[in-house]
């Protein structure tokens, strides 16, 4: 384990290590005439830093020395899906025929981007069971925007204008009932039964004409399969709603159960997740969406398709198409290429098989921690989990012990904590997502780091309380940050 | 693949679990369509997927093929090589949202960074971590400006110089609402002042665009003080890189600066990811989307960083709030940080300048040969518009067979622009290569 805490020190910002007359670039001499600049176009003043490049160079590499990655140490994140992001993806991002090539440039001089496009499209449908993918939602929030402005478009097209309600599990992500509101829905909260499923009474109190749809995680918040996925997809079904399912947790299910035969009408998944591109520290992400038959003609353009068929000796001719009902566009362009090229990258090597392997392992590892902790924790809805498993942080014998006290001890050991107090239903959430690409050792030390972490908890809570201790810096006053809203800094006065 | 499993380890813990085997684990699994056989191409090596993707790449040309004159929201520029050095190291860019902040610093410094700089360029009061890209960081500004007047004021007049993927953006993002949509449809070469008369006390939110699409940098502070004397907030769109010369519109009394980040030093990729940047005043701090990142102190009285403000954001306040954005753009805003602190207040000043001289010297060659001229007598910066003897897309077709990437075909965009081309030009094309392009413009100007 590393001690962050004696051998780093403070970062100054970028502004106070400023010095008047450095410059970390430069440019070609102009080598065309000087245009006349009309001087009231003008700027006073550019007030930004002037340093150096070796100065800059230092600066982000010890600021990168106060993160924590996949790539320094375990990350287990629940619903966040970190596992580790191959080397090979970076490299074929940046390849120059990728990262080099306008968005706008003629088709014919873009064929293999297109292609590629074209290909991860089909793949991912192959995946999922659906008709029709769009690539060019930005993130899982941006995908779930999408995908509830499709359910909206599909009810209008028919003439249904009463269709207002979506339905929202309370084991829900936050961005669901925020995308619903966003397109102008209104939000009704469904309870889970005691084993974690949805309350199907509930469910169906609900189920009018009214309903535009529901929102589901399959696997749910929980780590838990849906058993009464079935019934609640017929149920919204036969009151006319469709349903949309956020894939956040597609790592669990990849080749074991796809949405569209389990009734799913909607769904986004997550590339920086389930296929292994990085999540750079908040994005970029990328939140492909598929849909069934019926929906396809409503997809954001634009898609990549075949626009001439090829025969033996010509390949067919790829472009950029928008569907016939399209919502129009999500953003600017046909979304994260760069995200996208890893994507594929990653689907390519694993294969069907691969896949396969690698949800199998994510849920044998979910399973395996919390075998090994189910002693020391209290696993509030315990039976076999999928890929993420949620657990209280709190004892009865050890009061003044939340789990934001046990998630920073966490760091101590050199472990990103899990994700806490989420979902809402757990009190004191832990949700803890070790994903497929770790070690049994790996988890062992992470299993053994929480089981002395519970006993600190009964003979030095101080330690936890106080905790962290070996990071470089201690706990932070997010009160102080919120009051004073200190959110930029200036270069020092002279 | 990317499994560190072992025949023991598997055994070992299928064991601890109390099953028997893998598939054991999916029995509660409910439906009939378990395991299906995926029809995918069998896995690969890194060695081959390496070489199946470089033969890809290969089938694209690329803009270091070929002498690029294509602009329209995205820029070929040049990115030092510090930038992508720093964006691949592990620590950055394996991390994930700074939720845990005591062992994300690093991350939430260099937004903290990131946000200042874009203070200083746009001479707002705060900026956020950032949005998507462009397109939704403007369509946020519609979102918060409705917002801001609690959805009384449902009017937003979309200047006809706004990008179009973004305006169509804002259409999409709207259509279940009550806003009503105006002012695309004025005419183009009427300037800002055009849609003055739209405004009115409905309206919550005037958009523009400086440079605006057509390259154009218009005057607002007529428009802006009509908009305020109606109680309308103003967004200007901006090209961060033109704001190493310009005029800040801070200075002018914006209420939002949104901008496309993706010329600081961020690859064209094909279209992303790029970098939505958004700014505003102090007292809508509050009303932005989107994360923010504050200083603090820590338990031992260091200076520290995170996320602030979360009250405002969807894990907290789920259907209350006012945008569902989670995930930004973190690696991007960290690739904008370092552009900007590597090149500083000259080397960003330098870098427009030779934007701003290199494209008024192609003007000015272009504007000399027989059936091509210059559409507007408007100030320009890096981008303007030409009106061709003949379609767009066949002169760019024969730029081809010169190497050369034509500019945008206008006609695709709006009726009346048939036969203009919005042409870019960057510190990356040479005073010969452009010379090449006016050439071959001549070559190619009769069929």
């Amino acid at each position: 384990m590393t001690d962050l805490s004696t051998s780093l020190k403070i970062e100054p910002t970028v502004f106070e290590l400023s010095s008047p007359g450095r410059q970390g670039h430069s440019f070609p001499e102009l080598d065309v005439p000087h245009a006349e600049i009309p001087k009231s176009l003008l700027r006073d003043d550019l007030p930004l830093p002037e340093l150096a490049e070796v100065d800059v160079a230092r600066h982000f590499t010890r600021l990168s020395q106060l993160n924590h990655g996949v790539d320094t140490g375990f990350y287990p994140l629940g619903s966040c899906t970190m596992k580790y992001n191959p080397k090979i993806n970076e490299a074929t991002s940046r390849l120059p025929g990728f990262a080099n090539i306008h968005p706008l440039q003629p088709i014919e001089t873009v064929q293999g981007a297109i292609g590629l496009m074209f290909e991860l499209q089909e793949w991912l449908k192959e995946i999922s069971g659906f008709a029709g993918i769009t690539l060019q939602p930005a993130a899982g929030a941006h995908g779930e925007l999408t995908g509830v402005l499709i359910m909206r478009a599909y009810h209008r097209a028919r003439g249904d204008d009463r269709r207002v309600k979506m339905l929202i599990p309370d084991s829900a992500h936050g961005t669901n009932p925020a995308s619903s509101a966003m397109s102008g829905l209104e939000i009704v909260e469904i309870p889970s039964d005691t084993r974690g499923n949805i309350d199907l009474a509930a469910l169906r109190a609900e189920c009018d004409e009214t309903l535009a749809g529901i929102m589901i995680t399959n696997p749910n918040t929980l780590g838990l399969f849906d058993e009464n996925l079935r019934q609640v997809c017929d149920c919204v079904h036969e009151a006319g709603g469709l349903v949309y399912g956020d894939g956040a947790n597609f790592n669990a299910i990849m080749g074991i159960s796809r949405p569209a035969d389990c009734g799913v009408d909607v769904l986004h998944f997550n590339l920086h997740k389930t296929f292994s591109t990085p999540h750079g520290g908040g994005g970029p992400g990328s939140g492909p969406v598929g849909v069934t038959d019926e929906l396809a003609a409503f997809l954001p353009g634009p898609i990549a398709a075949i626009v001439e068929e090829g025969d033996d000796e010509e390949p067919p001719l790829y472009g950029l198409v928008t569907p016939e009902k399209s919502i129009g566009r999500i953003k600017a362009f046909h979304g994260h290429f760069g995200v996208m090229t890893r994507a594929y990258t990653y689907i390519m090597m694993l294969g069907g098989e691969g896949l396969r392997a690698a949800s199998e392992h994510a849920v044998l590892n979910a399973n395996y921690l919390q075998a090994r902790l189910r002693d020391t924790y209290k696993i509030p809805y315990d039976r076999i989990c999928m890929h993420e498993f949620v657990a209280e942080g709190h004892w009865e014998d050890a009061p003044d012990i939340h789990a934001l006290d046990i998630s920073k001890r966490l760091m101590d050991f050199g472990f990103h904590p899990p994700t806490n107090y989420f979902p809402l239903i757990v009190p004191e959430a832990l949700m803890i997502e070790p994903t497929e690409t770790e070690s049994k050792e790996t988890l062992d030390a992470f299993a053994d780091a929480l089981i002395q972490i519970a006993e600190e908890a009964r003979t030095q809570p101080d330690l936890l309380q106080t905790a962290p201790h070996r990071t470089p810096v201690g706990r932070l006053d997010e009160v102080k940050a919120a009051r004073e809203l200190v959110l930029c800094c200036w270069l020092p006065e002279k | 693949m990317f499994l560190p499993h072992t025949d023991a380890d598997r055994e070992a813990m299928l064991r601890t679990i109390g099953v028997k085997k893998i598939k054991d684990l999916f029995e509660g699994l409910p439906g009939e369509h378990l395991f299906p056989e995926l029809d995918l191409p069998p896995g690969v090596t890194e060695m081959e997927a390496l070489a199946e993707l470089q033969h890809i790449a290969d089938a694209n040309e690329t803009t270091g093929e070929l002498i690029s004159f294509l602009g329209a929201g995205a820029y070929n520029h040049y990115s030092p090589a510090v930038v992508d050095s720093i964006l691949r190291r592990g620590e950055f860019y394996t991390a994930y949202t700074p939720y845990q902040p005591e062992i994300s610093q690093g991350t939430l410094q260099a937004i903290f960074e990131y946000q200042s700089m874009i203070v200083a360029l746009t001479g707002m009061d705060v900026s956020n971590a950032s949005h998507y890209d462009g397109a939704t960081a403007v369509a946020e500004a519609v979102n918060m400006a409705y917002h801001n007047f609690r959805g009384k004021r449902t009017k937003v007049i979309l200047s006809p110089g706004l990008h179009p993927h973004y305006r169509e953006t804002v259409h999409t993002y709207t259509v279940d609402s009550n806003i009503l949509l105006e002012g695309e449809e004025t005419p183009l070469d009427s300037g800002p002042e055009a849609l003055i008369p739209l405004i009115d006390d409905n309206t919550a939110l005037v958009a523009v665009q400086y440079p605006d699409f057509f390259g154009r940098i218009h005057r607002f502070r007529e428009l802006i003080e009509a908009a305020h004397q109606a109680g309308a907030l103003v967004a200007v769109h901006v090209n961060p890189l033109a704001l190493g010369l310009l005029e800040p519109p801070g200075d002018f009394g914006a209420d939002i600066v949104t901008g496309e980040g993706q010329s600081l030093g961020i690859p064209l990729s094909f279209g992303g990811p790029y970098l939505g940047i958004f700014a505003t005043r102090q007292q809508y701090v509050r009303k932005m989307a989107g994360r923010i990142v504050g200083e603090t102190q820590d338990a031992r009285c260091q200076r520290g960083f995170v996320l602030t403000l979360s009250t405002r954001e969807q894990h907290i306040r789920r259907e209350k709030a006012t945008s569902n954005i989670c995930t930004n753009q973190g690696l991007m805003a960290l690739a904008a940080a370092i552009y900007m602190s590597l090149l500083g207040k000259n080397g960003l000043r330098q870098v427009a300048e030779l934007n701003f001289h290199k494209a008024h010297y192609a003007a000015a060659q272009i504007a000399t040969l027989d059936g091509f001229e210059l559409v507007y007598d408007e100030p320009f910066f890096n981008e303007f518009t030409v009106r061709c003897p003949r379609p767009v897309a066949e002169i760019n077709e024969e730029l081809l067979s010169y190497d050369i990437l034509g500019g945008y075909d206008l006609g695709q965009t709006r009726a009346g622009l048939e036969n203009h081309m919005l042409i870019a030009v960057t510190e990356m094309v040479s005073r010969e290569q452009i010379d090449i392009f006016v050439d071959a413009l001549a070559e190619v100007a009769h069929d």
